[in-house]
This record gives C-alpha cells, sequence and structure tokens, in this order.
C-alpha cells in the first residue's frame, strides 16, 4: 500500500492539482504586481485547499451520502439568511459575517446541490420516471433562485448547470431534455425582462465589446488585449503589461487567466488546458470506477462541473461567454471558491479510495 | 456485508457510461472551440491586439524645444529663454495634505491668494493630475525645495522655459512678443504643427518668424498604467531648438529714441538706405510685452487698450499721418522729369494763393509771403504757394504716380505682420470713393494734406530711397537666422525696389542739394539741428495740421504732428530717417533734434552734448553674430 493509498489519495489527481497550485503561485506572484505577500496569502489559501481535501478524502462515501440531505438543508438556509442579513458588497447581497470570516452560502450548494440530487437519485431505479424528476428539479431551482435572488447570476447558473449534469447523468430522457430546452427558449425573454440591467449589459457587451469600451465593455475588451497579445509563446512571466499597469481590472480573480495568457501564449495555454483536462478525465475514471449509484452520481457530476468552471471561466476571458464572475478554479485567487473546489476533490478521491474487493 | 439495494446495476452503469460519453464530446467540443478561439485571438489577431496592449502601456508626450532668441545687430539679447520653475501637488499621492503645505510654509512664500487658487484647482483636479500650488518660484525657492523634495511627497518640482523681453517695452512694435496659443489660433493650421508647443508668436519678428524661431517638438515615450500616470521613460527623440534671430536694429539707438520721444504718441523709423535694414524701429508710448506672455490680467489690459495715447498701436507700421511738407521733395521730383518745369525759375509767394476763376485762398505758412522762391528756396524754406502752383501744374494723376514709385500707398513689404498701406488719392481711388475730386483738393494734396495718409515707415523708405540714388530697398528688422548648434547663419538678402524713372540725369543730385539747404540754408526749417555737425544732413521738415474738432487726449487744442525726415551723410547716405512726434506742433523743433541724436549715434558713436544727457540701456547679455 503507497503511501498516497493510505492516506485515501489518488496520486495521479493530486499531482495534478498540485500543479495546478503552483501555476497559480506563479501566475498569482505575478498578476498582483509582484506582491509576495499576496502569493503568501494564496499559498495560504491552497494549503487549508489542500488539508480540506485531504481531511474529506478520508470520510467514506457511504457518510456523505447520510449527511446530503442536512447540508443541503443548511446551506439552503444559509442561503436565506444571506438574503436576510447578509452583508452588501459591491452592490450586492452575498456573504454573512461569521467573526472574522465571511461566507458565501452560494458557493457551498455547488457542492450541497450534486450532492443532495444524487442522494435522490441513488434512492430509486434509472432512468428515474417524470415524477421524480420533476420533484428533483424542484430541490434544484430553491437554491438557483435563492442565489439569482442575491444578485449573483454567475453562481446561479453554475449551480443551475450542477444539477442539470446530475439530471442528465441520471438518464434523463431525450424527450424531457427537448422539452425542457424549447420551454427554456420560450423562457428566455421572460428571464431577459427580469434581469438586472448590468446583467443585460455584459451578454449585450459579449456581442458587441467596442461598443463601450470605456464602461460595460472594459473588462471583455482589456481582456482580449491581453489574450491576444501573448501570441504563441507569450511575454513571459513577470511581463504582463495588461496586469502590471493596472488596465486588466480582477487581474488575481476572474482574469488571471487573461495574465497567464499574456504571459506564457497559446503554448501555455495548450498545456494548462491539458492540465486541466487530464483532472476532468481522472475524475470521470474515479465515476466509472464508483461502486454504487450515489457515488458514480456525485463523481461524475463534480468532474463534469469542474469542467464546466474553467470553460466557462476561459471562454469569458477569450470572449465566448459573457463577463460573469466565475473564477478559474484554483488558479484565481478566492477562499471559498477554492475551498469548495478542493471540498470536491476530497470527496471524489474518497470515492475512489474506499473501494472495496466485491467480486 | 452491507445491503446493497437490489437495482439493474449493469444497466445503469451502461446508462451512466453513454451519458458520460456523451457528455465528453460535448466537452471536446467545447475545448475545440475554446482552442480555436484563443488561435484566433494569439495567432490570427496577435498583431493586432500586441498593437493595442503597446498603446494602452506607451503613450508619447511632448518636449516643448527652447525658443529662438532675438537678439540687436550687436548681440544684445532682446528676447530670451529662462527657466521658471513651478511647483506642483500630486493630491493622490499626499496622504496628509495639510502636513505638506506646513512642511511647505518655511520653503515657499505662499500667500492667501495662492492657497485660496490651489483649493478651487484642487477640487477640480482629476485623479492623478498634478495641482499648481505656485508658479515663478524664484530660484531660491527652487532650490529649497528640490532640495527637500524626498521629504516632501506628492509635490514635484517642474521647470519649464519662460519667454523674457529683458529690456521690457524696447522696440515691442519690432520684437513683438508670444502669448499661450489659443484655440482659435490654431484652426485652419495643418493639424499637429503646434502639437506640444503652449505659445506662439504674436506680434513683431516673434509672429513673422515664428516657424524659425519654434525649433521642432520632440518626444519621450513614456510608459503609462491604466490611471495615465508615468511609470517610465522607455525612448526619447531630442527637440530641435529654435534659431536665433539677429536684428539690424541697434537696441542702444532704440533706446535713445525712445527716451527721446518719451513716450509723447509718436514714430521713429531708421532704415540703412543702402539695404533696406530697419535700425530703429520705435512707436511712442512703449509698453512693456512680458505680462502678455503668459496672460495679461483683465484690468492691465483695459488700461493700455483704453489709454488715449494708443500704447497698443505700432505707429510706425499702422500710423497714418497726413505728410505735410514732408512730401513736397518727392512732388519736386515729380516735377523735375518734365520737360516743361524749371527749377530756376522765380515765383511769386504773396503768402496766399488761389486757383484761376475762384475766389477761394490757399494760405502760406508765412502769412506775408516769401518774395520770389526758386525750388531751393521753395524747399529750404518750405514754401507753400510754390507747391500749390506745382501742384496745380502736375495734376493729381502725375503726383500720384510718383508717389507710388517711392511706394506710397503700396505696403513696403517689410518682414513684420499687420503693414498699412497709407493712403494715395489715385485715380482708381478716387473713382472707388464715388464723390468728385475737386481742383483744391489736388492743390492742398501739393504741400501733404487732404486725403494723402502715409506711415511713418513708408517716409524713411521712401527718403531712403533718394538718398540711395532713387532705388528704394525692402526694410528688412532681420538681419541674420542662426542655427544655434550648427552655427550656420542665414543673412537675409536685400531686395531692391525697381528704380524710381528719371528722365533727367541730375534732377536727384539736385533734389538732394535742396534738401541739405533745409539744414545747411541760412532760412532753412531745420537749421536749428545744423550746429557743429561732423557730416552733411539732407532733410525735409513737416507740420501737418489736424483738421479735428474734438479736443485732443490731454483736453487741449489740436496741435499739428512734427515731421522730420532725413538722411546723412549726403555723399555716401548710411542712415537715413523719419521722425513723427503726434501734436508737437512745428516739426523743426519736436521731430528733427531726435533725428540728430540718432544720426549721430549711428555715425559718431555718440549722442551730442546738446541733446540731453541719454543713460545708454542696460546690456544684460551680448552674443555677437558669429
Amino acid at each position: 500500500m503507497s503511501r498516497f493509498e493510505r492516506w485515501h489519495l489518488d496520486k495521479p489527481l493530486f499531482t495534478a492539482l498540485f500543479l495546478l497550485a503552483v501555476v497559480s503561485l506563479v501566475v498569482l506572484y505575478s498578476a498582483s504586481g509582484e506582491s509576495v505577500h499576496f502569493a503568501l496569502d494564496d499559498a495560504l489559501h491552497l494549503v487549508v485547499g489542500f488539508a480540506v481535501m485531504i481531511i474529506l478524502a478520508q470520510i467514506s462515501p457511504e457518510t456523505y451520502r447520510r449527511w446530503s440531505v442536512p447540508v443541503f438543508t443548511v446551506g439552503v438556509l444559509g442561503l436565506a439568511a444571506v438574503l436576510a442579513i447578509g452583508a452588501v458588497r459591491f452592490g450586492a447581497r452575498r456573504w454573512i459575517a461569521l467573526g472574522p470570516l465571511s461566507i458565501q452560502p452560494s458557493e457551498f450548494m455547488k457542492l450541497f446541490v450534486p450532492m443532495a440530487l444524487s442522494w435522490f437519485f441513488a434512492r430509486g431505479h434509472l432512468p428515474p420516471r417524470l415524477s421524480r424528476l420533476a420533484a428533483a428539479t424542484l430541490i434544484l431551482l430553491v437554491p438557483v433562485l435563492l442565489i439569482a435572488k442575491e444578485p449573483d447570476l454567475g453562481t446561479s447558473l453554475v449551480v443551475l448547470l450542477s444539477g442539470i449534469i446530475v439530471l442528465f447523468l441520471a438518464g434523463i430522457g431525450w424527450r424531457t431534455t427537448l422539452t425542457v430546452l424549447v420551454m427554456g427558449a420560450a423562457a428566455a425573454p421572460v428571464l431577459w425582462a427580469h434581469m438586472h440591467h448590468y446583467q443585460r449589459q455584459r451578454i449585450y457587451i459579449l456581442f458587441h465589446p467596442e461598443a463601450d469600451p470605456l464602461g460595460a465593455g472594459y473588462h471583455a475588451i482589456q481582456a482580449m488585449i491581453a489574450v491576444g497579445s501573448g501570441g504563441l509563446f507569450g511575454q513571459g512571466w513577470l511581463s504582463s503589461s495588461q496586469a502590471h499597469l493596472h488596465f486588466l481590472p480582477d487581474s488575481t480573480t476572474d482574469f488571471a487567466f487573461a495574465v497567464f495568457c499574456q504571459e506564457f501564449g497559446l503554448f501555455g495555454n495548450l498545456a494548462l488546458l491539458a492540465l486541466y483536462l487530464f483532472i476532468v478525465y481522472r475524475g470521470l475514471r474515479i465515476a466509472f470506477a464508483a461502486q454504487d449509484t450515489y457515488s458514480r452520481l456525485l463523481a461524475g457530476s463534480l468532474s463534469i462541473l469542474f469542467f464546466f468552471d474553467v470553460f466557462i471561466n476561459m471562454g469569458m476571458v477569450a470572449g465566448i461567454l459573457p463577463v460573469v464572475g466565475v473564477p478559474l478554479p484554483l488558479l484565481s485567487y478566492g477562499g471559498t471558491s477554492l475551498l469548495i473546489i478542493m471540498a470536491g476533490f476530497g470527496v471524489l478521491m474518497s470515492i475512489h479510495s474506499h473501494r472495496r474487493l466485491i467480486n | 456485508m452491507r445491503y446493497i439495494p437490489l437495482k439493474n446495476d449493469s444497466q445503469e452503469l451502461r446508462l451512466f457510461e453513454s451519458r458520460v460519453l456523451i457528455a465528453a464530446l460535448l466537452g471536446t467540443l467545447l475545448v475545440l472551440g475554446l482552442v480555436t478561439r484563443l488561435g484566433y485571438l494569439q495567432v490570427v489577431k496577435h498583431r493586432y491586439y500586441a498593437t493595442l496592449a503597446q498603446n494602452n502601456r506607451v503613450s508619447a508626450l511632448p518636449i516643448a524645444p527652447a525658443r529662438g532668441l532675438i537678439l540687436d545687430r550687436n548681440g544684445v539679447v532682446l528676447a530670451d529663454d529662462f527657466p521658471v520653475f513651478t511647483l506642483q501637488v500630486t493630491p493622490d499621492r499626499v496622504p496628509d495634505m495639510k502636513r505638506l503645505l506646513a512642511k511647505l510654509k518655511p520653503l515657499v512664500a505662499l500667500n492667501a491668494q495662492d492657497l485660496r487658487d490651489f483649493r478651487r484647482r484642487l477640487a477640480q483636479h482629476k485623479p492623478f493630475q498634478n495641482v499648481t500650488l505656485r508658479a515663478h518660484l524664484s530660484e531660491a525657492e527652487a532650490a529649497r525645495v528640490a532640495v527637500n523634495l524626498t521629504r516632501l511627497g506628492g509635490a514635484t518640482l517642474h521647470a519649464r522655459l519662460h519667454r523674457y523681453y529683458p529690456l521690457g517695452g524696447l522696440a515691442t512694435g519690432a520684437i513683438g512678443y508670444v502669448s499661450r496659443i489659443t484655440r482659435g489660433e490654431l484652426q485652419g493650421q495643418k493639424v499637429g504643427r503646434y502639437f506640444g508647443y503652449r505659445h506662439i508668436g504674436q506680434l513683431g519678428v516673434e509672429k513673422s518668424y515664428q516657424k524659425d524661431l519654434m525649433g521642432r517638438i520632440g518626444f519621450k515615450d513614456v510608459e503609462m498604467d491604466a490611471q495615465g500616470r508615468a511609470v517610465k521613460v522607455l525612448k526619447r527623440i531630442l527637440p530641435h531648438a529654435g534659431h536665433n534671430l539677429y536684428l539690424n536694429i541697434d537696441a542702444q539707438m532704440q533706446a535713445i529714441g525712445e527716451q527721446m520721444l518719451a513716450n509723447r504718441p509718436g514714430s521713429v523709423v531708421a532704415l540703412d538706405p543702402r539695404t533696406g535694414a530697419v535700425l530703429t524701429l520705435i512707436s511712442s508710448p512703449i509698453y512693456d510685452p512680458n505680462p502678455f506672455v503668459n496672460g495679461i490680467r483683465e484690468k492691465a489690459y483695459k488700461a493700455l487698450a483704453t489709454n488715449p495715447a494708443g500704447p497698443l498701436d505700432n505707429r510706425a507700421l499702422n500710423g497714418l499721418y497726413p505728410p505735410g511738407s514732408t512730401i513736397k521733395p518727392f512732388f519736386a521730383y515729380a516735377a523735375l522729369q518734365t520737360h516743361w518745369f524749371n527749377p530756376h525759375k522765380h515765383v511769386m509767394c504773396p503768402g496766399y494763393y488761389h486757383l484761376p476763376h475762384s475766389t477761394h485762398l490757399f494760405h502760406c505758412w508765412k502769412p506775408l509771403g516769401m518774395g520770389r522762391v526758386d525750388l531751393k528756396d521753395a524747399i529750404e524754406q518750405s514754401c507753400d504757394v510754390y507747391f500749390y502752383r506745382l501742384a496745380f501744374k502736375q495734376g493729381i494723376d502725375r503726383m500720384t504716380r510718383y508717389l507710388g514709385y517711392f511706394g506710397f500707398g503700396h505696403r513696403t513689404g517689410i518682414d513684420l505682420p499687420g503693414e498699412y498701406r497709407g493712403l494715395v488719392p489715385t485715380k482708381a481711388w478716387i473713382k472707388a470713393s464715388g464723390k468728385p475730386w475737386y481742383p483744391g483738393q489736388t492743390i492742398i494734396t501739393g504741400i501733404g494734406q487732404g486725403p494723402l495718409l502715409v506711415t511713418p515707415l513708408q517716409l524713411a523708405d521712401a527718403v531712403a530711397a533718394i538718398a540711395n540714388h532713387g532705388v528704394r530697398m525692402r526694410p528688412e528688422v532681420v538681419r541674420g537666422i542662426v542655427n544655434p548648434v550648427t552655427h550656420h547663419v542665414r543673412y537675409k538678402k536685400p531686395y531692391a525696389y525697381p528704380t524710381i524713372p528719371r528722365r533727367r540725369k541730375k534732377s536727384l543730385k539736385r533734389l538732394i542739394r535742396d534738401m541739405t539747404q533745409v539744414v545747411e540754408g541760412s532760412h532753412g526749417t531745420a537749421r536749428g539741428i545744423a550746429y557743429g555737425l561732423p557730416y552733411r544732413v539732407a532733410g525735409k521738415t513737416g507740420t501737418a495740421q489736424l483738421w479735428s474738432v474734438v479736443p485732443n487726449y490731454k483736453g487741449k487744442h489740436v496741435r499739428s504732428d512734427a515731421l522730420f525726415m532725413a538722411f546723412a551723410p549726403v555723399k555716401n547716405p548710411r542712415i537715413a530717417i523719419a521722425v513723427i512726434v503726434e501734436h508737437a506742433g512745428f516739426g523743426a523743433l519736436a521731430a528733427a533734434p531726435i533725428a540728430r541724436a540718432l544720426m549721430n549715434f549711428y555715425l559718431l558713436g555718440h549722442v551730442h552734448a546738446r541733446t540731453q544727457n541719454q543713460s545708454r540701456p542696460q546690456i544684460a547679455r551680448v552674443r555677437t553674430l558669429p
């Protein structure tokens, strides 16, 4: 039994994550204007994240299954609490202050929703019947709407996506899928009418960033400039003029990938993308090898959700998706989101390492 | 073994596998799309975005060159550049403005007005822009601030070259001045020509030689951050300093003339008749151009503009005067070219003249007349009746044609902006005026009255033409233009106008001899300046009557303008001069002594003892023409 197995860890996955952590330190040191303090802060977050992952890997999937419903309930209550007593920052009510910590319950739902839905589907036969699907949709919509109300369109869509992924993996029928898609398309104008002005702006700007280069289009344009100026090989580490001269906003968080693009170019991007895809691949391998429906659904949905997290952020930076506040997993600076991602990988490793020989 | 719900596990696994496969397919498509997009941005559009990133980063800032100096013919600096220091504050870098101001108090004099202005500017400033705290620091103040700069976070010291006219109002009419460029002045100019410049020549050679003086702007490429703060300088293109102008004007001579005029309204123009070089160009009263450089205060400007003596008028170029008797030699010259005119023939001057079949009397300035006069006497004593008769005989056409030959009614072409043409009642002018022309007007034109108007510059240039054997030169203020780096000199070439027609060979000589009698003759109107002159002078006085019913600016009765024009030495003249003193009465008394003093100074190097005690102007710096 290797050291990794003894600690219930998956070696390839752990290695890939560790590499990403190193890349994160390298990029954020540059993006923060070569601030050692900032890099140390990020390192601390990463250490905490890895610790959480290792701890969660020790707990068996069976325990997770049993705790799925309670944690989901707590999460929903937390979201309700945010709306009631949350702290307002940047014009949105997303955080609750717990002593020195400020917690963003919506981030937790990225984990709790797949858990709850996996639990729900694992109770019955798959593919589920329409009535069960309807019930699952209801479970899903409660947190999604609460988060959208904050307002935090980005996270609410990601949470919605996480639920849809579970529904999809659970074997939702094609006819149902088609119906939902048609209904969704029909609902789009209604949704548009209920969106905040800045949210509409972002979607409009996606197609016409040059319409408002110093206002709503500023992020998108400066990000594209950073990406495009990187070229094939990039301008080299610590040479992102867009970040160093503060043209690129949020260069350490949502737009850290833009800094990476300018400094390491297309080849760097491909390598980074390969690393991310390897992690997704490894997660799906774990899902295939899972021994019960709950573990399989959870592992699969977490892996695919991870992929979408990466894709949404990169797509946003590259200008093919609207500017939504979704960080790039592991690479972006951020406490809660990193913690949740690492918790997710902790669960994945637990699923992988607690298999039993049943044959 | 725990109970595992007995579901169709293999079927579920197959379902799951197929779903993951579909997801993987979709994921692959998405990744391909993303990679395509990244490749498009980073390879296809790389150059475009790299340029944008570079433009984001680098901006070109102008470096202003030093403006060319203006020096007189002996190298006396008339227009200079000197560094002025401005104390500025970047508010965003100042943690505690009160403390900073307290620290600056012992170093720089800050009065209540300065602080008020500073607070006003502070309220309006944009982020990361500098706010001027005080301009025009003394050298001591600048030094004190410079030494303590590290202690004064947020405060910066800026040096800028400032145009300065060390001799104040001396020769402002010729030099002009610079002032801030206004938006209106940029219109119609080639875009970018004045980019980076703050000042532009407004008058005088500062305007007419603007292109030589301004030099070429330099640039520095500065790395800027998103707030527009300069981070570091990447590249410099050094500016080319403007070329220096050496003038023909003699500052000392100019100063003597200005002091003798003593701010009485008037004008003096002295030329070298051989080249047209402008030795002196005075418009009195004088005014200091220095306040105009950075915008004169409204009150001060109003005081200048509303001053009835009109200091802002450039009388040498724009003063329109009836020439009075100074015009007589030119009409005499015109008459001398005819076959019928006999200069030796004596004419009776009874003190008045009337046209045939008319009872209207035209008076001579000597009420009882001069008796029998020929041309020599008529010029020497300025007999009006003689010239009334001459005018009647010649007719207005011939008279004005010859005035045209001498440059009257035309611009002299001097290298200064805004020169006036004057007025000569030619046939065309009479026709255009739409009023009938009476023979009486021809008569009074014969003695320089009527509609005839000349500028002092025209008068000087015309008398210089007599001195220069009938060749009129274009007046030139600038002698040479010097490149300050290579010291290459571009001398201005003298330009001659077509020689004035002469049908009788000795007519010019005769005219000059008669004009000499004005000074040397026993009855000469300017004989008062003749004592002790070691050289011979030819000249002509004039007293232009003004028909104004309105009392003059002093509220006194209108007095005539005093005029005098002369050249010397009579053989090989080196200086020609025209002097006009407004409302000063007889030309011989007010104007001729000024001409004498300047000619003395120019030809002898000193002013004669009788012509007041002149202090020489202070000479700041001398740079001689290489």
